[in-house]
């Protein structure tokens, strides 16, 4: 059976198993649309979250980050996982015992304003639109990869499917699905590591073969990598290059972004019990220190095949001749992806040897970050069935974020802004099709934001993390931890984390992102060392600094307020807490 | 007013909870991995150092165990107040 027959079997599966879990859990109330009837298991649900949280940036890029960015790459790791800490000690199991279904609804309660709501439904609508344009990407470039249609065709295919889980079952279908999907994603990203760690160190447990010694050196795989890249002139792996500032700024950004996104906090209200919220953020961190723990392995042993693939003799030969790359079937995976662009490859001294090296000038090979996982088992000549594996992998990765973002977003338009809003009388079966309507547009416009990526579509991460570390995170925290802040000192954080966080960011990578419109660059940053990526730190900080001062110049919040503080900050009476 | 003693004692025993774990949290990943990481160099880590481990395997682990035993602690927490749900 050929490769593309192989992909299309192992893809199609995984569809239909989506497809059919989507039919099996329709949801019938808006409680099971927006919580899943608050029913989930805490260990199912800290599977889903996995499935949720690890997008096709964990998935696809973070170890291509990592094999090239070494030690400096580590706060991706850090920082991804931190955040679960936070959520589990900071933030789940008081929202879960407020019982609502979103996290605009908690901030508007809490502050008791309208605006402070809006507010937060224009932060999560952001950060969330931002988010889903690189999950909708993804699922167009797999597509495009491996079942050799158009990424077009693909993404019109992928939004199909989500469309149906989603629309359908709300949260109750995207959370099954999801728990399906992580089933999926762990098995497409650890049987490949497990093969290849197996090959250069004969450990079959990736994270211990990153720290045990490599066949061919008898040294440590970390040295040997080591010795590859420095004899190459490539940065060192092991050394820090950026400044200590920065890593630890960009390391705190991503903790608190990871608290702050709404799509990953509405996980802790499907829960039953407030105590059920503490354990689901243990779960989810499992499911997610598994692909964690195995992603630095895939990133530095990847980095090791690619070095010695194209210097077969050792760095002290001859490096690979272009006529191999142009014949040896083992090296098709060169051709594939030079057709993507992503990869690409000039003989530019004409002497019919393919030098991948550290100087810019004579370097004529250039990997993009984003094809490591995603070429890794054809680089490792690993079986066909493993292959359609990481296909599927990588696309179920992109949809069950897409999926979560998508229902963020719906929620907020037809709970926050249609029944918080606009129209509070609406019956509840009046809201549930309002929800379903708003998922419908929110898949249409990603689909479009998919179909035409605005250029900016990787940086615009960098924005959606900020925003929620500076604004969501801080509002959310001292909503709980002070009885003090009020409605005006809220709004007022907000914003200033807001806008100082946004503009920062614009002032760096261009005014709405559009080319040379930006003052400074993230080599030469306006503050310090402090590149726009780590600001959202430095926002947050603001925003906490903000509202403590306008709060304790202005009225303490009302008696009922400092009440509902008291109540969520005890788990006892959970369940009756209701949806209204 | 006991009922309301009783809800703060509960609330700073939580508080106390929180900020020990929080300064574990902070030392393995800040700490270890990040800033004391030029004061671990000596202590080879399977050919990196031991901030190295730290950064890319070590403060995961020890994130996971925070977790859990934060959870663990507030159930017994919980039941010792009273406060604990059915």
């Amino acid at each position: 059976m050929d490769q593309y027959t192989l992909n299309l079997l192992v893809v199609g599966a995984t569809f239909a198993l989506y497809i059919g879990i989507a039919i099996w859990a329709r949801a019938g109330s808006t409680a099971e649309f927006y919580a899943a009837g608050r029913g989930v298991h805490p260990v199912l649900n800290g599977m889903a979250t996995g499935a949720d949280w690890m997008s096709a940036a964990s998935f696809i890029s973070m170890a291509g980050l990592i094999a090239f960015g070494g030690y400096d790459s580590s706060a991706y790791l850090m920082g991804w996982t931190g955040g679960y800490v936070l959520l589990a000690m900071l933030l789940a199991p008081y929202l879960r015992k407020f019982g609502k279904f979103t996290v605009p609804e908690f901030i508007g309660d809490r502050f008791y304003s309208k605006a402070a709501r809006l507010v937060a439904v224009i932060c999560l609508i952001i950060a969330s639109i931002t988010y889903v344009i690189g999950q909708m990407t993804g699922v167009g470039v797999a597509f495009s990869r491996f079942l050799e249609v158009s990424s077009s065709t693909g993404l019109y295919i992928g939004a199909a499917i989500v469309f149906a889980y989603a629309v359908l079952g709300g949260m109750k279908g995207i959370t099954y699905t999801q728990v399906a999907q992580y089933v999926v994603l762990i098995f497409a990203y650890t049987i490949p590591a497990i093969f290849i760690s197996l090959q250069l160190t004969g450990n079959p447990i990736p994270p211990l073969g990153l720290f045990a010694d490599a066949k061919s050196t008898g040294e440590p795989l970390l040295v040997t990598l080591e010795g590859l890249v420095t004899d190459l002139g490539f940065k060192s792996y092991l050394t820090q290059e950026d400044t200590t500032l920065n890593i630890f700024l960009f390391t705190v950004a991503l903790m608190i972004g990871t608290a702050g996104l709404p799509h990953v906090i509405v996980r802790f209200f499907t829960v039953p019990r407030v105590a059920d919220a503490r354990s689901s953020a243990g779960w989810a961190l499992v499911f997610i220190a598994l692909l964690y723990l195995v992603a630095p392995a895939v990133g530095a042993m990847a980095r090791v095949n690619l070095i010695t693939t194209f210097y077969p003799n050792g760095t002290g030969a001859d490096a690979l001749a272009l006529a191999d790359i142009e014949t040896k079937s083992e090296l098709d995976w060169v051709r594939n992806w030079q057709k993507t662009g992503l990869l690409t490859v000039e003989d530019k001294n004409g002497d019919g040897l393919i030098q991948y090296v550290g100087d810019k000038d004579a370097n004529e090979l250039t990997v993009n970050n984003d094809i490591i996982v995603l070429a890794n088992p054809e680089i490792a000549n690993l079986p066909g069935w493993v292959i359609a594996l990481v296909a599927a992998g990588g696309l179920a990765a992109a949809l069950s974020t897409a999926a979560g973002l998508l229902m963020a977003i719906s929620s907020a338009v037809s709970h926050d802004l249609i029944k918080g809003q606009l129209n509070p009388n609406i019956s509840e079966k009046g809201e549930l099709l309002a929800a379903r309507i708003s998922m419908g547009i929110a898949i249409a416009v990603a689909t479009y934001l998919g179909l035409n990526p605005p250029g900016f579509a990787a940086q615009t991460v960098a924005l959606a993390f900020g925003i929620a570390a500076a604004s969501i995170f801080p509002a959310l925290m001292m909503g709980i931890f002070s009885k003090r802040v009020n409605d005006k000192g809220a709004i007022a954080g907000m914003l200033a984390g807001l806008i100082v966080t946004t503009v920062y960011i614009f002032l760096h990578k261009g005014w709405f992102f559009v080319p040379d419109t930006n003052s400074f660059t993230d080599a030469d940053p306006l503050l310090l060392s402090i590149k726009s990526t780590s600001f959202g730190a430095v926002g947050a900080l603001i925003n906490f600094v903000v509202a403590y001062v306008v709060s304790s110049v202005t009225e303490e919040p009302p008696v009922e307020v400092q009440e509902l503080v008291e109540s969520i900050r005890v788990p006892k009476g959970a369940g009756v807490a209701t949806g209204h | 007013m006991i009922a309301q003693q009783h809800a703060n004692d509960y609330w700073k025993a939580n508080l106390r909870i929180i900020l020990w774990s929080l300064v574990v949290w902070a030392l393995v990943s800040f700490g270890f991995g990040i800033i004391l990481r030029p004061m671990l160099m000596g202590i080879n880590v399977g050919g990196a150092d031991l901030g190295f481990w730290f950064a890319q395997q070590g403060s995961i682990l020890v994130f996971l165990a925070l977790i859990f035993f934060y959870a663990w602690r507030m159930n017994r927490l919980d039941r010792e107040h009273g406060v604990d749900e059915v």
